[in-house]
């Protein structure tokens, strides 16, 4: 049996062919399209490791069916960076020291990213702990983490002020 | 990169000393982006996948595996089990040396615990190995299952913990309890608890004739090559073991585990490289756990709250096959003075995997029993937590009465107290509300750890160009080796970071020890150092005898290093650039060796150990008993500070491990069976960013001039310690109910006036 | 994770013509299906994928106030409408603790609707279970069961249902549009999910190939929008399954409560209402003491099923407060930290 999907991953297009219906985006793009910056800690929905942006909300990528996302957009964390510039939220995850081991990290960062795109959490600090408590750490960057997104959220706004203006 | 970092950007470069500064970290980059390579990110040519099946049953044996169901299945190549598996040039049950431990490598059908490795399936894909293990649907014979902290006779270990005696008495504790005005006597719980680093463990082994390469985590990479090579015949020097990144380690990635030792062996067997992965559930058994614990704290105090004696007791289990000891009593013996002071240990075992090493491995299980217990003396004293701990505040170490190579403990109380506010405290319990009349407690609980050192190797060179290349293989779990290391290379080399390349994380380069035991820093910083002392040492060396140098006959004055250039110690004016020096002399390259290890004499003389208080304020629903750590303030005291950016994330990172001790984190074991039943992520809880709103940690000036020639002492784990036994003091003094049972769960503090 | 057959229908009808050989399961997110799947759990033959049938996850507000919303919508996706968060705040307050941000994304209101429990002797395979393998015992019973239902279990099987969705839908009258090969009917949520008696295999009333359509909540239900919360004790801020959980709703005036509307989760295999609380509700003041007899109303046939006599207490405390929460008021906007104790408090104290 062979089963062809297309996904455009962090804006490419690319035909996948599928030898086996059980595999996951996350295995798919870890362990068929050397995109290995996505993370695996549980493979159940449990940790927030393998968070990516599918069709432009954070999901987590092991419990998808890469069949079931047909046509879908992804975008993992090998696609945030603008060439060699650094994200905003990459940026302030690095001045805020959130990660220590860096194996959350993949996750945390698209995480944070559809959290800001959520709108939802604005300059709150506990509605941006609440909304990135879907993403274990077990190194306890927690406070470096909440400190980054709301620095990042804040200059992704000014800038998309500056941008309108 | 595997192993190696590129010069630093711009933004990290800075002027003058490199220890001391902030510096982000220089892997940073690659752990945002989504570069950095953990193990189980490569994936070399050929490459087959293997997956573990493990033992449901704890105790027994495996009676039938169905392989052809397994092999039958479409893409699997090969199914490993005692009967075919290779040869192996150890059996896996001798111990080789005293941190070598019994592993399960499928050496026979006998089945000790739960989770424990009883065939691996090899195959094209991850989905049809994961498949092929299911299907071997194991059949055992099984026997009862022993388990639980009464499982069996009690025994005393000859040794706990790292080997410390399971007994140590001091002073007359039954002449100190009979005295004292007030006594308390109390049992404390602690349950087992699973390392979980977010990085399960993972090797990609692949073979080159007799030649071994591993790709896997490890805190201790010359350890796991011996291991290896020792395992399989062959010489260490044909092992190569990468570590760049470990995505967190926790001491379960210390000494290298049954699983990852099975994927190497996977790939001789079928000849082809092998990545085998655990799944998070087979992370509840062949690697380690720290054993759950019964304490029983006995204290006695004089009417003016000395602490007339203090003896402290630990039941923990070990496997039922090796031996591994929870010194949780230990910590009793340096934190506070008593005229008295016994700690004893016992144990039964059971059948479960063996415990180890996990982050404060003692210290976590016994801060919070003791810190707890000095409460509770505290209350009946009738003084203040903080009071109490400054009347019993241990000016020399109490046993061995040595005085500490440094000690800020007074300083660490005293600025932790004023920042979180501490002052004016009610001593009663249930006095304090918040605007949402939730109760509110503040607790405090104090902080150690011992100052440990490896033995650790490195090199460092300096070169004609004018820059430097220090060279160990230390290990970087998330500590920040990376950064602080080379932070310490480029001071010993008198480079700025800039000017620096730092090789790390292969055992291919010099053994530097463990990263663990809080003893990474001090050990591979130390080697570093005298790495660069002996670059240094040489090229100055040069330098005075070379007439045309302006540092010709600097000889007795001496040269200092810095930023790039050798300066003669009585004129700085006049000094040359390493570049010319090696220039002239017609050299690439001076290259230097350093060693790092404690200094035995003055461990005869000093007590060694980091400090700190904690003070936390939780609050706890008064009906339905749900509990917040709301606030932590640590201050913590650790000799030289490297760079305090990523020392404050060690802490941080400590006191949610505390946080989680107190309020969290349990494996829940079913008697029967053995089996872990909440082996996964979502029902073994660990705290989430929601549970940890505001973290404080203040680093307190030590200047430590004794421990070892940087004045480092360790930070990864001290955190822990004090923090869970601050988080539970004042769930007390939020409820007034004591608890003694971990974590906290909400059938404790229901039972309380509702209210 | 065996190897399955996938099957994409484009209609309702193709689903449920597929869905009628034996050994299919609806692939919705897969959130709690995958997850089975992994553990070896279930083990379907063939997955029918009704993520690409068009039409079905969208919200309609209905003439008669009422509202259907299709049963493909991803849970934050019904959360984060402002209408329906206006008028259902509870169900609003209920789907936002649930889970994480993450899942909340992907998984859809009929999957958690029919997610399984969470008993972790259903889970482990190597367990014996009634509700896995119809007949095999019960492992929890004499087990770890601390979290275990107390209302509605049997000797048979003492597992809950885990899902907080479905707790205000219980207790605001929900119904569900259902399709089969023998047409469409409707069934209310609370007719929903069975209790386990001596048959826990059963777990709903779906017959083998049913699909769940939509849901519908009646105009009545956003009536109760000005005093209508959800409370959920974890064992961890967030991300956690609830160890008890309530809904509650009042209608109130003139100081005396005209309507009442209760349900508990996390005590039984469904989600629970309490009717016999509501009556005692009915008339009385909104104050502790009816709140107290509601409470002991709602509990009175509870009983521990193993380690958890203190689950009964707590259920009648969450009561208590999700009544007392509902009483004071519900907020302008739903709190950072949803359905949890640390959430601040609109009308002041109701602690005790
Ligand atoms: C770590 C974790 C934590 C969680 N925490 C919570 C929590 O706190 N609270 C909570 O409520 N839930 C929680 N969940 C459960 C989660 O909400 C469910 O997994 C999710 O809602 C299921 O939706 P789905 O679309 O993924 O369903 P699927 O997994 O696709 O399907 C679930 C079941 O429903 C069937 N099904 C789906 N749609 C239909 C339909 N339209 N008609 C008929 N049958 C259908 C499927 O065949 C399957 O049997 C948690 C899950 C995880 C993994
Ligand atoms: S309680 Fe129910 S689900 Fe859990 S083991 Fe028993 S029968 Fe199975
Ligand atoms: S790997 Fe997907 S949530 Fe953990
Ligand atoms: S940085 Fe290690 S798990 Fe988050």
């Amino acid at each position: 049996m062979s089963l062809s999907i297309t996904l455009t991953i962090n804006g490419t297009p690319r035909t996948v062919e599928l030898d086996d219906p059980r595999v996951t985006l996350l295995d798919l793009l870890r362990e068929r399209l050397d995109l290995t910056g996505t993370k695996k800690g549980c493979d159940r929905g449990q940790c927030g490791a393998c968070t990516i942006l599918l069709d432009g909300r954070r999901v987590n990528s092991c419990l998808a069916l890469a069949l079931s996302h047909d046509g879908a957009e992804i975008l993992t964390i090998e696609g945030l960076a603008d060439g060699e510039a650094c994200h905003p939220i990459q940026a302030a995850f690095i001045a805020h020291d959130a990660f220590q081991c860096g194996f959350c990290t993949p996750g945390q960062i698209m995480s944070a990213l559809g959290l800001i795109q959520e709108g939802s959490a604005g300059d709150d600090p506990e509605r941006v702990r609440e909304g990135m408590s879907g993403n274990l750490c077990r190194c306890g960057a927690y406070r470096g983490i909440t400190e980054a997104v709301l620095e990042a959220q804040q200059r992704m706004s000014r800038d998309a002020r500056e941008e309108v203006a | 990169m595997a192993d190696t970092l590129p010069l630093d950007s711009a933004a990290n470069a800075r002027h003058g000393s490199s220890i001391g500064q902030p510096l982000t970290r220089r892997d940073g980059v690659l752990k945002v982006t989504g570069q950095a390579r953990y193990a189980a990110d490569n994936h070399p040519p050929g490459l087959l996948h293997a997956v573990l099946a493990v033992s449901r049953i704890a105790r027994g044996r495996v009676a039938f595996l169905d392989l052809a169901a397994a092999k039958a299945h479409p893409g699997v190549v090969e199914v490993m089990t005692p009967a075919n598996r290779p040869l192996l040039a150890q059996d896996p049950d001798e111990k080789q040396g005293p941190f070598s431990f019994r592993l399960d490598l499928l050496q026979n059908d006998h089945v000790r615990y739960a989770g424990q490795p009883i065939a691996v399936v090899i195959a094209e894909t991850l989905e049809a190995a994961t498949e092929g293990a299911t299907l071997l649907a194991p059949r055992y014979e099984a026997e009862s299952t022993r388990l639980g902290l009464d499982a069996g006779e009690a025994f005393v270990p000859p040794a706990i913990g790292a080997g410390s005696p399971p007994e140590v008495r001091h002073g007359d504790i039954e002449a100190g309890l009979a005295g004292a005005a007030h006594r308390i006597e109390a049992t404390y719980e602690t349950p087992a608890q699973y390392h979980n680093a977010m990085e399960p463990h993972a090797i990609v082994a692949s073979w080159d004739g007799n030649r071994l390469l591993v790709d896997t985590p490890s805190q201790g990479l010359a350890w796991a090559r011996a291991r290896l090579a020792g395992l399989f015949g062959i010489a260490p020097e044909d092992v190569h073991v990468r570590s760049p990144f470990l995505g967190g380690g926790f001491g379960s990635k210390g000494l290298i585990s049954g699983p990852q030792i099975l994927g190497a062996v996977a790939a001789r067997m079928v000849g082809r490289p092998v990545k085998l992965v655990l799944r998070r559930e087979q992370m509840y058994g062949p690697v380690g756990h720290r054993a759950p614990t019964q304490q029983v704290l006995r204290l006695g105090a004089a009417p003016d709250g000395g602490l007339t004696a203090l003896a402290h007791h630990v039941r923990t289990v070990t496997s039922s096959f090796d031996d591994f000891y929870e010194a949780a009593c230990d910590v009793s013996h340096t934190l506070y003075a008593s005229p008295a002071i016994v700690t004893t240990a016992d144990a039964v075992r059971v059948d479960t995997g063996t415990p180890i090493f996990m982050r404060a491995p003692g210290e976590a299980s016994g801060s919070i029993a003791l810190e707890s217990a000095i409460d509770e003396m505290a209350l009946a004293c009738g003084m203040d937590p903080l009071e109490f701990r400054l009347r019993n505040y241990a000016e020399v170490e109490p046993i061995s009465g040595k005085p500490f190579s440094s000690k800020a403990l007074r300083e660490c109380y005293r600025q932790g107290a004023e920042r979180f506010g501490w002052a004016g405290r009610p001593l009663a319990p249930r006095q304090m509300r918040d605007e949402n009349g939730l109760l509110v407690g503040w607790g405090l609980g104090t902080a150690t750890f011992p100052a440990i050192m490896f033995q650790g190797q490195a090199r460092a060179v300096l070169r004609r160009d004018g820059s430097g290349l220090a060279e160990l293989g230390a290990q970087d779990m998330g500590q920040g080796a990376w950064t602080a290391l080379a932070q310490i290379a480029a001071d010993s080399l008198g480079l700025p970071l800039a000017r620096l390349e730092f090789r790390a994380g292969d055992s291919n380069l010099p053994d530097a020890g463990i990263a663990g035991g809080s003893g990474h820093t001090a050990t591979a910083g130390t080697a570093l150092h005298s790495a660069g002392a002996d670059a240094i040492g040489k090229l100055a060396a040069l330098a005075m005898a070379d007439e045309r140098s302006p540092l010709f006959g600097a000889g007795n004055a001496g040269v200092i290093a810095r930023e790039g250039m050798l300066l003669r110690r009585d004129d700085e004016s006049r000094g040359e650039s390493f570049a010319a020096i090696l220039g002239r002399a017609g050299l690439e390259e001076v290259e230097g060796r350093g060693h790092g290890a404690a200094d035995a004499a003055a461990q005869e003389h000093y007590a060694m150990h980091a400090h700190g208080a904690v003070f936390a304020e939780v609050k706890v629903d008064p009906e339905l008993g749900q509990i917040r750590a709301t606030r932590l303030v640590g201050a913590f005291a650790a000799g030289r500070i490297i760079n305090p950016r990523l020392v404050r994330s060690q802490y941080y990172g400590g006191m949610i491990w505390g946080v989680s001790f107190a309020l969290h984190e349990k494996a829940v074991l079913d008697r029967r069976s053995g089996r872990v039943m909440n082996a996964d992520l979502a029902e073994y809880h660990v705290p989430v960013n929601a549970d940890v709103p505001s973290l404080e940690a203040i680093l307190v000036e030590e200047i430590d001039p004794h421990v070892n020639p940087l004045g480092v002492k360790g930070v990864g784990e001290i955190g822990i310690t004090g923090s869970a036994g601050a988080v539970a003091n004042a769930v007390w003094h939020a409820t007034g109910i004591r608890p003694r049972r971990f974590p906290i769960g909400p059938e404790a503090l229901i039972g309380g006036a509702p209210g | 994770m065996n190897r399955f057959d996938y099957i994409r229908p484009a209609t309702v009808t193709e689903a449920i013509a597929a869905a009628a050989i034996p050994g299919s399961a609806y692939l919705a997110a897969g959130t709690n299906l995958i997850d089975l799947m992994k553990g070896g759990v279930l083990r379907p033959e063939r997955l029918i994928d009704i993520n690409h049938i068009p039409g079905l996850d969208r919200i309609e507000h209905l003439p008669d106030g009422g509202v259907r919303i299709g049963a493909q919508l991803r849970n934050a996706d019904l959360a984060a409408d402002p209408d329906f968060a206006r008028r259902f705040p509870a169900i609003a307050e209920a789907l936002l603790s649930g889970a994480s941000a993450q899942l909340r994304n992907a998984a859809t209101l009929g999957g958690n609707l029919l997610q399984r429990t969470r008993c972790a002797y259903f889970y482990d395979t190597a367990s014996a279970c009634n509700r896995r393998q119809p007949g095999s015992g019960c492992d929890a019973r004499g087990g770890e069961n601390r979290l275990h239902a107390i209302l509605g279990w049997s000797d048979a099987c003492i597992a809950t249902h885990p899902s907080d969705l479905c707790v205000p839908l219980a207790a605001f009258g929900a119904t569900l549009e259902i399709e089969g090969r023998d047409g469409r009917r409707e069934v209310a949520l609370e007719d929903l999910h069975r209790l386990p008696g001596e048959a826990p295999e059963q777990e709903s009333v779906l017959a083998p190939g049913e699909l769940i359509i939509a849901l519908r909540l009646p105009a009545e239900a956003a009536t109760f929008a000005p005093h209508a919360r959800y409370i959920k004790l974890r064992e961890r801020t967030s991300y956690a399954f609830a160890v008890v959980s309530a809904a509650a709703g009042l209608r109130l005036e003139g100081g005396v409560i005209t309507e009442a509307r209760l349900a508990l989760g996390g005590v039984a295999a469904k989600p629970w209402r309490a009717e016999a609380a509501e009556r005692a509700l009915t008339g009385a003041p909104p104050d502790a003491a009816s709140f107290g007899r509601a409470a002991e109303a709602a509990l009175a046939e509870a009983r521990p099923s193993g380690d958890n006599a203190y689950k009964i207490e707590l259920a009648r405390r969450i009561l208590v407060r999700a009544l007392t929460l509902a009483a004071a008021g519900t907020p302008e906007r739903l709190p950072a930290l949803p359905a949890s104790p640390f959430a601040p408090l609109p009308g002041g104290r109701p602690h005790g």
